[in-house]
């Protein structure tokens, strides 16, 4: 979700390195960011319109009679502007506190389910995804590697709460059913 | 797949503790497990029971087809002598002895002759990126150099089983990574079954099953290996 919202700015950092065409930003995008979600050309040229139309890019050479895959998009000062402006902004911390995971154990709670039995099947899950990124850390190169790791401290930091929270389920019990 | 080790209805306290309360698990052969759980949940006591270090007041543990729990102490220990390997989280190297003689220390336990048990070490230094380190001592190894010299020495007699517990947790993450890396390429490429008692996520998740250590009883968080 977020880095869908974060496409236009990627393709513009992209472009701040050099003109590109549009095959090229793509194919650069789905190396680098895409990870089993690349984009689609139609989505590529769409978000180049916008930022054109937003004087964000601007087209040259286009060279008569080659067809639109020969537009070469260049960014332009207020693009490049905007690209700076979003690197410097950290992003904002998202602390989650209305999980899925949070509401189905309360309700479990609430309900008097096995709602220890609901936080394993989650703690499995979450191992099989952190055998899978470590899998990829260990046969991929050092891309691949640092993307993985996001993916497995996240998910670490989901298990550590997912502890916490079995550790304290009695006390959480009586809290919500009071 | 053949089951390498095997615990049922483990049970043992510690005077008025109980450490483990029933527990039962299934390591199959060339399996790589991890034990999780909390502080003081039982996963290390199971671990010394499936070694044979320790043993249940009740139930049975396995070794292939042989019953460990009903072994002499004697008899065990030539089993870990002959079968076993082990890593810990310190190390444990014996300050004395040089790197090189560390790693021989099995070996040479189990009646190797000395020249020939150094010899069986070297490769080692290079397969864990250790050249040139033969001759320092534990105090002259950084702790990744020395958690690399225990993982040597744990493999070096190729043994059937390794039990490494908590084996990264005296390393920072990176350097962790390192070892669980050569760990895990090391078992594959000898086809040793691993224990791997760990109460990390990310070390838990080199293995290829997780089971989980809670009040002394096993809970397995994804299916058991299918055993023939």
């Amino acid at each position: 979700m977020l880095l869908a919202m974060s496409v236009p700015l990627t393709l513009l950092g992209l472009l701040e390195r050099e003109p590109s065409h549009g095959y090229d930003l793509k194919r650069d995008y789905d190396a680098y960011f895409g990870r089993g979600r690349p984009l689609s050309f139609g989505q590529v040229y769409a978000t180049l319109a916008r930022l054109s139309r937003d004087g964000k890019v601007v087209m040259d050479e286009v060279a008569p009679g080659e067809g639109p895959e020969r537009k070469r998009y260049v960014i332009t000062e207020a693009g490049a502007t905007e690209v700076d402006a979003w690197l410097v902004e950290p992003v904002q911390p998202e602390p989650h506190l209305q999980t899925v995971l949070f509401a189905k154990v309360v309700l479990a709670l609430m309900l008097d389910r096995p709602a220890e039995r609901y936080l394993d099947l989650q703690r499995g899950k979450h191992l099989q995804r952190m055998r899978e990124l470590t899998e990829i850390k260990r046969s991929g190169g050092l891309v691949d590697g640092l993307l993985a790791d996001h993916g497995l401290f996240h998910l670490e930091a989901d298990l550590r709460w997912i502890d916490t929270t079995a550790a304290r389920l009695d006390a959480l019990a009586k809290e919500v059913r009071s | 797949m053949t089951a390498a080790l095997e615990a049922r209805d483990a049970v043992l306290s510690f005077g008025e503790t109980p450490a483990l309360r029933g527990a039962t698990v299934t390591v199959a052969a060339g399996e790589i497990l991890a034990v999780m759980g909390p502080s003081g949940s039982g996963k290390s006591t199971l671990l010394h029971c499936l070694a044979g270090i320790l043993l249940p007041q009740s139930g049975e543990i396995r070794f292939g087809d042989r019953r460990i729990d009903a072994m002499s102490e004697n008899e065990r220990s030539t089993l870990r002598r002959d079968h076993f390997g082990f890593v810990f989280q310190f190390g444990q190297l014996v300050p004395e002895l040089t790197a090189e003689e560390n790693v021989a220390l099995p070996l040479l336990l189990g009646g190797v002759r000395r020249e020939k048990a150094l010899k069986s070490a070297r490769p080692w230094f290079g397969r864990l990126g250790l050249d040139g380190l033969e001759g320092r001592r534990s105090g002259e190894l950084s702790g990744g150099q020395a958690q690399r010299v225990a993982l040597a020495r744990g493999l070096v007699a190729r043994p059937e089983v390794l039990f490494a517990d908590e084996p990264t947790g005296s390393l920072d993450s990176l350097t962790g990574e390192q070892v669980m890396d050569l760990l895990v390429e090391s078992a594959r490429a000898e086809g040793t079954t691993v224990v791997l008692v760990t109460h990390e996520a990310r070390v838990a998740a080199y293995a290829d099953r997780e089971v989980i250590v809670r009040d002394g009883k096993v809970t397995s968080l994804t299916p058991e290996p299918v055993l023939s």
